[in-house]
């Protein structure tokens, strides 16, 4: 046989042994490739090749070697990846079973309400009192009750049942009084006061579903040229459709509050308000007291109502959120039920 | 007050519609413009098929002890035949009989039932004979001439059989029960109620007339009174009737009065309430012949006097602060609350004398307040009543007295004194108006509001100069005839808008954006909000205080003893929320609460109130249902730390240190260190000491508090870049065998004073205590991470510094390295 002929064979042969399922490849690249494998042996006989041809015979042989060379990559490639798909195949998982969780915190339902309250507010340039000196949880009653004009035996006051530390001193009733102590150091040349104040208040009540001897209120009040009941219409009605939704509407209705003239209850429909709605059709719920703040306690602020007018409003971010999502025992704010505290863990909504 | 429609209509010319449908618009519109409305409602409820029938027979059942057949007439020419228990039933009374086919409202349900025939004990019975008890009167408001038996009408009643005893009763009087503000008082009047309907509904109001007729004889010869001091009662007149015959009302004042939610009770002291109901004005009327003598004194009570008062209750009162009106003898009432029981009217009763008067409101409320007595009269006259019909009202009881008593009405009031209110008027400007209202009403649009409200006025070029009534003694500024004007004008038809003017920031102080902050890293830690009591109890408020001497915010008059003291530390309110869970089968529990804590001054002085900041942690650190394993380890003490050193890290405490102590009673003496900012105490972490975790079943707790106050005044608020090395890092590991009892912040202290400025990382990996070392000695191991800025370190330089370190602790604190 010639040379030609054999590395022919050889490459016959050797496809079909590199094709044979289980074959060692790294031996059979040995065994074909080597420096003692068969295809160096045969190729040992160019030697004896007459020379016209050589570069025939070698081209032949070139082409045997890098055809065997490519298979056996290609094998080598084929199992490497058949092993992976083994090993991953190995390693499948059951990706329904639970994932490890990660504790988050939650702020308290009732700091989100409040947390609401505040960016709607800021929004609208207002400034938040909630420090220890000019948000005291524990009052004067100058600043509780007189200031806001309700002097010792005014009617008014059996409304608030009161926690007194001594006849001058008591654990606030309301945030109201976060007011005078703003309005005495606000400088109107920087414009008019537009001020919130959260924080909690207390009454002498005794605790169950609808009462608590704790809670919480956020002031509100601006004082400036001009300002109107309008404004606090409009103040009122962004708040509200901030907290329960933009088709909400608010009415308001007459009251009495003693630091306030007029005085208005609002209330916020409970149903969403369409334009082609009927009055009858619009359940309104009762959330907060508001109204143009009385001369009287501009006065005893140093205010002079001739020339500045003002309106307040008092929200109850407890009730807001036993309205929103249908709490209906004030004092779970108040036990710290894991339970009930990381059920509201909505972000961003 | 409960304000019957049909009786208002007399004021107001019969304008009000009291069909149902027109009933409830005008509640919304009361509501929208004037006061709240707690109902709308009728006595009949729904109820009907009730008349009038006259009991013709009655005879024994046959097979019945305790009831009776009776055949009544209702009307027809058929007899309709009943059983009944009735006690009281005999022939020829007018009854009221539900017929079969009646709705009534079953008493224990409340639900509407429709009667039917039944037969009782062989004996079939068309319908039911009621008292009016069983057809929706309230037992407050029934007569208590009937109180066990059926209802009987009076011969002066004048009803007939067949006659609808829905209509005849006044059962289906539409009834507003408005809800009245404190400032309210003119509403607590079907005259000045009439007046505010009359504002809404565009009507004038017909005041009552009567027509006065006197005797001869002189009041003043039977009665006298003299007045301590006028501001006691700046009006008080008292009238004398002689020769009454007290008996029950007619029908059409019972009806006025139960209606009104008043029991009728006798003819005088029914004439008495419905002066109180149509003007506003308490009257009282006393028995002239109960009286020991008849000169009376309006004075303050005496030290130790006591009076029995109408609701049979002995009244300790109270000297120098009740008014009285009394004999030379004894105190006859609580002025302006409750009469007294000694000369109460009854049916012998023969001559009275009646009072009208007005009394200081702020006493009267003080005497109400004081015996927790508030009736009808004290509630009027603290919110205070109409001077100007002080005297009429007396008149008009005079008046009634004669025609429903047939009583002699002597001559002339008897005065103890009657000053005048001086009238006030009040310019209000459209100016004014419009610029607190933001509208842009005319004067002519204000003056027709003035019209509808019937205030009196008299108009000038941009204003209106307002007299205020008397029956309004809630008007007295600006402000009020402002609201008066905007509430009618509808507060709906306001603009919507937002308070323009020079722009105001609103932005956060850097205090609130810290607190702020606070909060978010310690939910970001893996911590829930809490909010817990600020009242607890003494030993509560301290348990766990920075100061366990500081002073105690104690309330006056707590409502509880759980709640008597304002908290001096936070932690304890988180214990009690830790304890509340695992009660409640939570076991996973990490709660924070950022709030107030209170130190009490000087009396009259305002406490110190600060912020703190508190976090808890037991059972386990994560928890997984199926890798417990792997995740489900208990909390400790490192993992509170843990928080607390990232926290501080965060908000920008640097120089933390933390020193064992055993200081803090209920914390565990071994596992507690405080916490300092150089020199500055921030608070303290540890575990809660487990006397008090066992005696509440509970698992270990860790916890920490820190002074919010001294964590911000203590934070670096500006943040310094450093430039990132982009040279390799190099490491050398250290094994120490040391001392057990050398902390790691002297060893980890000791390294970084030695090491070189090339050294940007301490971190210890690992703890070892055990057998396999030698007694009394631990083993740390740190790794320790060196780095240039300026250029590749060389290995030389590495070795060198390591040595000086190896060196130091060798030399300082006699380690082995290992």
């Amino acid at each position: 046989m010639s040379l030609v002929e054999d590395l022919t064979a050889l490459k016959a042969t050797a496809i079909e042994r590199i094709n044979t399922v289980g074959v060692d490849i790294e031996s059979l690249r040995v065994s074909l490739l080597g420096r003692k494998g068969e295809l160096t042996n045969l190729l040992k006989g160019m030697k004896n090749v007459p020379a016209q041809e050589r570069k025939t015979v070698g081209e032949i042989g070139n082409d045997v070697r890098q055809t065997i060379t490519n298979l056996l990559a290609e094998k080598k490639a084929a199992e490497e990846v058949a092993k992976l798909n083994q090993q991953l195949a190995s390693e499948t998982i059951d990706v329904t079973l639970p994932g490890s969780s990660h504790a988050v915190g939650q702020p308290h339902v009732l700091q989100q309400i409040i947390d609401e309250i505040e960016q709607h507010f800021l929004g609208l340039g207002f400034k938040i009192i909630d420090d220890t000196v000019d948000s005291p949880e524990v009052e004067t009653d100058e600043y509780n009750f007189e200031r806001e004009n309700l002097p010792k035996d005014h009617p008014a006051r059996d409304m608030q049942d009161t926690f007194y530390i001594t006849p001058e001193i008591l654990m606030r009733t309301q945030t109201s009084p976060v007011q005078s102590r703003s309005l005495e150091k606000h400088d109107f040349s920087k414009g008019p006061l537009k001020m919130i104040a959260p924080g909690k208040v207390y009454r002498r009540d005794t605790d169950d579903a609808t009462h608590s001897h704790q809670f919480h209120q956020v002031e509100g009040m601006v004082v400036g040229e001009n300002i109107t009941m309008a404004d606090l219409k409009g103040t009122l009605l962004s708040i509200m459709q901030a907290l329960f939704g933009e088709k909400h509407q608010i009415r308001m209705r007459p009251s009495y509050f003693p630091f306030t003239e007029p005085s208005v209850e609002v209330d916020v429909s409970w149903n969403e308000v369409t334009p082609d709605m009927k009055p009858e059709d619009i359940e309104w719920i009762e959330v907060l007291g508001a109204g143009m703040t009385h001369p009287n306690v501009l006065r005893m602020d140093g205010i002079d109502p001739e020339k500045y007018s003002a309106f307040a409003f008092g929200l109850g971010p407890d009730r807001f959120a036993m309205l929103k999502y249908g709490v209906d025992d004030i004092r779970q704010f108040y036990l710290n039920d894991i339970r009930f505290l990381s059920q509201f863990n909505r972000k961003g909504n | 007050m409960k304000t019957s429609l049909t009786w208002l209509n007399e004021y107001l010319n019969n304008t009000i519609n009291l069909e149902p449908a027109a009933v409830a618009d005008l509640a919304e519109q009361v509501e929208r413009t004037s006061v709240e409305i707690n109902e709308s409602t009728t006595i009949a409820k729904g109820q009907d098929g009730l008349i009038v029938a006259q009991v013709m027979q009655v005879q024994p059942h046959p097979d019945s002890d305790h009831m009776v057949i009776a055949q009544v007439n209702v009307g027809t020419s058929d007899l309709v035949q009943v059983v009944t228990g009735a006690p009281n039933i005999a022939e020829g009374q007018l009854v009221i009989l539900a017929t079969v086919g009646a709705h009534i409202i079953k008493h224990d349900t409340g639900e509407l039932v429709t009667l039917e025939k039944v037969t009782l004990r062989g004996q079939d019975s068309y319908g039911m004979l009621v008292a009016l008890q069983e057809i929706g009167f309230d037992n407050k408001i029934a007569p208590k001439n009937f109180e066990d038996g059926i209802h009987i009408f009076s011969e002066q009643d004048h009803v007939k059989p067949g006659d609808d005893a829905l209509v005849v009763l006044g059962m289906n009087e539409p009834v507003l029960d408005t809800d009245l503000t404190p400032n309210r008082a003119d509403m607590l009047s079907m005259i000045g109620t009439a007046y505010e309907f009359g504002a809404m509904l565009k009507q004038k109001v017909t005041v009552p007339d009567f027509d006065l007729v006197e005797y001869e004889s002189l009041a003043s010869e039977q009665v006298t009174v003299t007045l301590d001091d006028d501001s006691l009662a700046p009006k008080y007149a008292l009238r004398v009737i002689n020769n009454v015959t007290v008996t029950d009302s007619p029908l059409w004042l019972q009806k006025r009065l139960w209606n009104a939610g008043m029991r009728p009770i006798n003819n005088i002291v029914d004439i008495t309430n419905y002066m109180m109901l149509m003007y506003g004005q308490p009257i009282h009327a006393f028995d002239l012949d109960k009286l020991t003598h008849h000169e009376l004194h309006i004075r303050r009570a005496k030290k130790d006097e006591q009076l029995v008062t109408l609701d049979e209750q002995t009244r300790q009162l109270r000297s120098g602060e009740d008014i009285v009106i009394a004999t030379v003898d004894e105190p006859l009432m609580l002025a302006g609350v409750m009469g007294g029981k000694s000369s109460e009217v009854d049916r012998q009763t023969k001559h009275i004398v009646l009072e009208s008067a007005v009394f200081n409101p702020s006493l009267v409320r003080a005497t109400a307040r004081r015996h927790n007595l508030h009736s009808e009269a004290s509630s009027r006259f603290e919110r205070g009543v109409n001077w100007d019909n002080t005297l009429t009202a007396l008149d008009h009881a005079a008046q009634l007295s004669d025609e429903l008593a047939g009583g002699q009405v002597a001559r002339g009031q008897v005065v103890a004194s009657n000053i005048q209110r001086s009238t006030k008027t009040i310019a209000l400007s459209t100016q004014r108006v419009n610029q607190i209202l933001g509208t842009a009403l005319t004067l002519s649009d204000i003056t027709a509001i003035l019209d509808q409200l019937s205030f009196d006025y008299q108009t000038h070029d941009d204003y209106a100069e307002v007299i205020l009534p008397a029956r309004r003694p809630d008007m007295g500024i600006t402000a009020d005839l402002i609201e008066e004007i905007a509430r009618l004008y509808g507060y709906d038809n306001l603009p919507v808008t937002l308070p323009y003017g020079p722009t105001t920031p609103g932005q956060l102080t850097q205090q609130q954006r810290q607190i702020r902050a606070s909060r978010r890293i310690m939910e970001s830690l893996g911590l829930n909000q809490a909010i817990s009591y600020v009242l607890t109890t003494p030993e509560k408020a301290q348990q766990f205080a920075e100061n366990t001497t500081a002073k105690l915010l104690t309330l006056d008059y707590p409502m509880s003893s759980d709640r008597t003291t304002a908290r001096q530390n936070l932690l304890a309110g988180l214990l009690e929320d830790v304890a509340y869970n695992v009660n409640h089968f939570v076991r996973d529990i990490a709660l924070y609460e950022q709030g107030r804590v209170f130190i009490a001054n000087e009396k009259n002085e305002l406490p110190t109130e600060m912020e703190h900041i508190a976090g808890i942690l037991t059972g386990n650190y994560a928890n997984s249902t199926w890798q417990a394993l792997k995740t489900d380890r208990p909390v400790d003490f490192y993992d509170i730390k843990g928080i607390v050193s990232d926290y501080l890290n965060q908000i920008g405490v640097n120089h933390v240190t933390y020193v064992a102590t055993d200081r803090h009673v209920n914390m565990h003496p071994g596992q507690t260190a405080d916490i300092y900012a150089g020199e500055v105490y921030l608070g303290f972490v540890g575990q809660i000491h487990p006397l008090i975790t066992k005696a509440q079943k509970l698992s270990s707790v860790f916890g920490f508090e820190l002074n919010l106050f001294a964590v911000m005044s203590n934070s670096e608020l500006d943040v310094h870049y450093h430039k990132v090395s982009r040279f390799p890092q190099m490491s050398r590991d250290a094994a120490l065998l040391v001392d057990a009892d050398i902390k790691h912040a002297t060893i980890e202290s000791l390294i970084a004073q030695v090491s070189g400025d090339k050294l940007v990382n301490i971190k210890l990996f690992d703890v070892y205590k055990g057998d396999k070392l030698p007694s009394g000695k631990k083993s740390l191991a740190y790794t320790l991470t060196y780095q240039d800025n300026d250029g590749t370190l060389l290995e030389a330089e590495v070795n060198a510094d390591f040595e000086k370190v190896t060196t130091a602790l060798i030399n300082e604190l006699h380690v082995e390295i290992r």
